[in-house]
């Protein structure tokens, strides 16, 4: 099972444009060769903070997408925590919330392409009414 | 005797006011008994994720985040913005990891 996760970080504003790179790459390939993937790299640019972090007041955003699982993770916040250049970063799980949001716009595709047959069968005849129903109760409501 | 049965009947008193404005659903502009003070009346709020169907909160996306956020920088309670339970949650699962990696301020103008 695949876990996927977010990772964006924040790199001091002095560092260069090539030593940034270098350094994505460095985290990059670690999470490659533990036998991750990596999904997406995003360079957010810099902003100002909303709070000093370690006496700075903007700093480079990166976002990164992995394919990994938890000991790959801790591996990469280790890392994360000890450069010096990166002062502050955050992991996010994604693949539940990945899973629900599918769910909920595989249901919502179901439901959309029944209303738009012009032939309706049986149980889909419930959905259909159910929408019907609904449209209508909207427009009284907002009338 | 007495004493005993008005201590009993104080927790269940207790009980249901706490559960009323809580749901805060069915008393959409009534209020108790006529309109009283302006506590009960605005109501008619409606939640805007559910509107627009927005699925996830992202904690990336700052301007979404900061209309649900006050000057000072304190989340917003739901009666004021009329976000329905599961999506207040939701954002504040977000707003708070966005305080933690400084898109938003924990506390701000003093």
């Amino acid at each position: 099972m695949e876990r996927f996760y977010e990772v964006m970080f924040i790199v001091r504003p002095d560092v260069e444009d090539a030593d940034l790179d270098k350094l994505i790459a460095g985290f990059e390939h670690t999470v490659t060769s533990a036998g991750g993937k990596v999904r997406s790299t995003e360079k957010l640019g810099r902003r100002k903070l909303a709070y000093t972090v370690r006496k700075f007041n903007d700093g480079n955003y990166v976002l990164l997408t992995i394919d990994a699982d938890g000991k790959l993770v801790a591996e990469l916040e280790r890392r994360l925590r000890v450069s010096e250049p990166v002062i502050k970063f955050i992991t996010v799980r994604m693949d539940e919330e990945q899973k629900r949001i599918d769910k909920i716009k595989a249901i919502r595709a179901t439901r959309k392409k029944v209303s738009a047959q012009p032939v309706a069968a049986a149980p889909v005849a419930e959905d259909t009414t159910h929408a019907e129903t609904a449209e209508p109760v909207a427009e009284a409501a907002s009338a | 005797m007495t004493d005993e049965i008005t201590s009993q009947r104080t927790p269940e008193g207790g009980a249901p006011s706490s559960s009323g404005p809580r749901t805060g659903g069915p008393r959409s502009g009534g209020g108790p008994g006529g309109p009283g003070g302006r506590k009960f009346f605005r109501r008619k709020k409606v939640c805007k994720f559910c509107t627009e169907k927005i699925d996830a909160i992202p904690y990336r996306d700052v301007r979404l985040l900061q209309g649900f956020v006050a000057e000072r920088g304190k989340i917003v309670p739901r009666r004021l913005t009329g976000v329905c339970t599961t999506h207040q949650r939701r954002l504040t699962r977000a707003i708070k990891q966005a305080r933690n990696i400084a898109l938003l301020p924990f506390a701000a103008r003093y």
